[in-house]
């Protein structure tokens, strides 16, 4: 059968047009074009190369090994420099950098350490509220090696109630010798002698009569010559816990 | 130009494309080797992370690690990784909260709920399934695996449609709202590929999250797995996830 030269033509012609698009498809358009992979490989440097922030504990070990060794032998051994230096790469690529921050305060160490019902058990941890509110956690406890203090402690051990009861007082960080005199066979044969009490105004005047220098006694200074007229202090105030009521 | 001209500059075209395309690859080729670190073999790894819920101590170090790390938003409600704390009652009742969404810790210990029979935390992140639902959706392949098994989004190909944000059975995935893309966590894949640890385990004080590379024979991951009873979350959606959970509660959704 001989096809008519119209059909022949067309047939040509759609010839050619189905060869020029498999010619695109597969020759001149990139198979980028087609296939997300390279598009990938590229994601993938670029995620690599983003900045690192946390040096890691190796980082900081190479300059602070001493510190290191520190905390390795202690309870706090599992947990990296990171964790409250907050993140170092800075600092561990050029020691001069800003140095990461010491954190001091309590709240920094109650967010491990205080109170919670879904902690695990076992795990250590404080009432905030009874636990000496008013101390800082490093006034007793090292943060490398946080050993709790031995028992019993200097007055604590026998006076402790006292003790407790100052824990809480705004004088807790006062301590018992800036009060109290105390001998040395005080501690083996406490009866024979008896540590000084203070006699009179003057020893509560040294912190809160006007011209103290102690800026922890700052809110309570008072006129010695006005205040309280002939009264000691302690016949009004406890000393041991000075905002409560006698 | 007339019409003869046209069809000239046309069948001059053509050849000249495919030649400039035939070059185009090679030197394309070399750029990208080039910026890969050559020691690194994405083939030999497929990383995984091991979470022990016994160990969690709710502190959200982690949380805040990852965002400082990876540029996060400070607001607390976008993160790549956080904690949840559930409480399951007498009654058999679950109720979950998630703490890293608190801007700070409260002042004073909530009183404790009598009818609580048992409360833990239980860190989330990116559980990088080995079959991700995400990458399936994604409508201009923004998403993907790698081949060591971290799925990962293409911040310049992603449109922002939300479509993976949805499709993610473990709410893992958020909205940047600085880059209007779509953000996960990624194991720190700029940290990992240099042999560091991912910042949430790097920070973690009790070492509740274990990273590791599941291809390893001595890895510690691998020994986590062999050593523990593993749960993963949702095992029936046949994500297949490689964040590993050990001693995880019956409750844990």
């Amino acid at each position: 059968m001989r096809l008519p030269e119209q059909v022949k033509r067309l047939g040509f012609v759609l010839a050619a047009i189905v060869a020029m698009v498999l010619l695109l498809r597969f020759v001149i358009l990139p198979p980028s074009m087609f296939s997300a992979k390279p598009h990938q490989a590229a994601a993938v440097v670029r995620e690599m190369a983003k900045p690192v922030h946390h040096a890691g504990v190796a980082a900081c070990r190479e300059c602070h090994e001493e510190q290191f060794q520190e905390k390795y032998g202690g309870a706090h051994r599992k947990i990296g420099c990171e964790n409250c230096h907050g993140p170092s790469a800075a600092h561990a690529a050029d020691e001069n950098a800003e140095k990461p921050p010491r954190p001091r305060e309590r709240e920094f160490c109650l967010r491990c350490h205080a109170y919670d019902a879904a902690r695990p058990n076992g795990f250590p941890q404080v009432d905030p509220q009874q636990h000496n509110p008013r101390k800082k956690c490093l006034s007793c406890h090292e943060a490398h090696d946080p050993v709790p203090p031995k028992n019993p402690q200097e007055c604590g051990g026998c006076h402790g109630r006292i003790e407790r009861t100052k824990a809480l007082s705004t004088h807790a960080l006062v301590a018992c010798a800036t009060c109290h005199a105390v001998d040395e066979r005080h501690m083996t044969e406490p009866r024979l002698a008896l540590p000084t009490k203070p006699g009179s105004r003057e020893v509560c005047g040294q912190c809160h009569a006007p011209g103290s220098t102690d800026p922890a006694a700052s809110k309570a200074v008072v006129d010695m010559a006005k205040h309280g007229g002939t009264y000691v202090c302690w016949e009004c105030h406890y000393a041991h816990l000075p905002e409560g009521r006698k | 130009m007339n019409k003869r001209e046209f069809l000239k500059d046309a069948i001059l075209f053509f050849p000249a494309a495919a030649t400039l395309q035939a070059l185009a690859p090679a030197a394309e080729g070399s750029a990208e080797t080039a910026k890969t670190p050559a020691d690194y073999d994405a083939t030999r790894h497929w990383y995984g992370m091991g979470v022990d819920v016994d160990k969690c101590i709710g502190c959200n170090r982690c949380v805040e690690a990852c965002k400082a790390e990876n540029d996060v938003p400070e607001e607390p409600f976008f993160f790549r990784t956080w904690i949840e704390r559930y409480q399951i009652h007498e009654n058999g009742e679950t109720t979950v909260e998630c703490i890293s969404t608190r801007a700070a810790p409260p002042e004073q210990a909530e009183p404790e709920d009598p009818s609580v029979v048992r409360t833990f935390f239980v860190p989330k992140l990116c559980n990088q399934c080995a079959h991700p639902p995400c990458v399936q959706v994604c409508p201009v392949g923004a998403t993907f695996q790698t081949q060591d098994g971290v799925v990962l989004v293409d911040a310049e190909r992603c449109i922002g449609c939300r479509y993976c944000i949805q499709a993610c059975p473990y709410g893992a995935r958020y909205l940047n709202p600085k880059t209007r893309t779509a953000d996960k966590c990624t194991f720190c894949y700029h940290r990992i590929t240099e042999g560091l640890l991912p910042a949430c385990v790097e920070v973690c004080p009790t070492e509740a999250r274990i990273f590791g590379d599941l291809k390893g024979k001595a890895d510690r991951l691998v020994r986590f797995h062999r050593v523990n009873q593993i749960s993963v979350l949702k095992p029936d959606l046949n994500t297949e996830p490689k964040v590993l959970y050990a001693k995880l509660d019956g409750e844990v959704r």
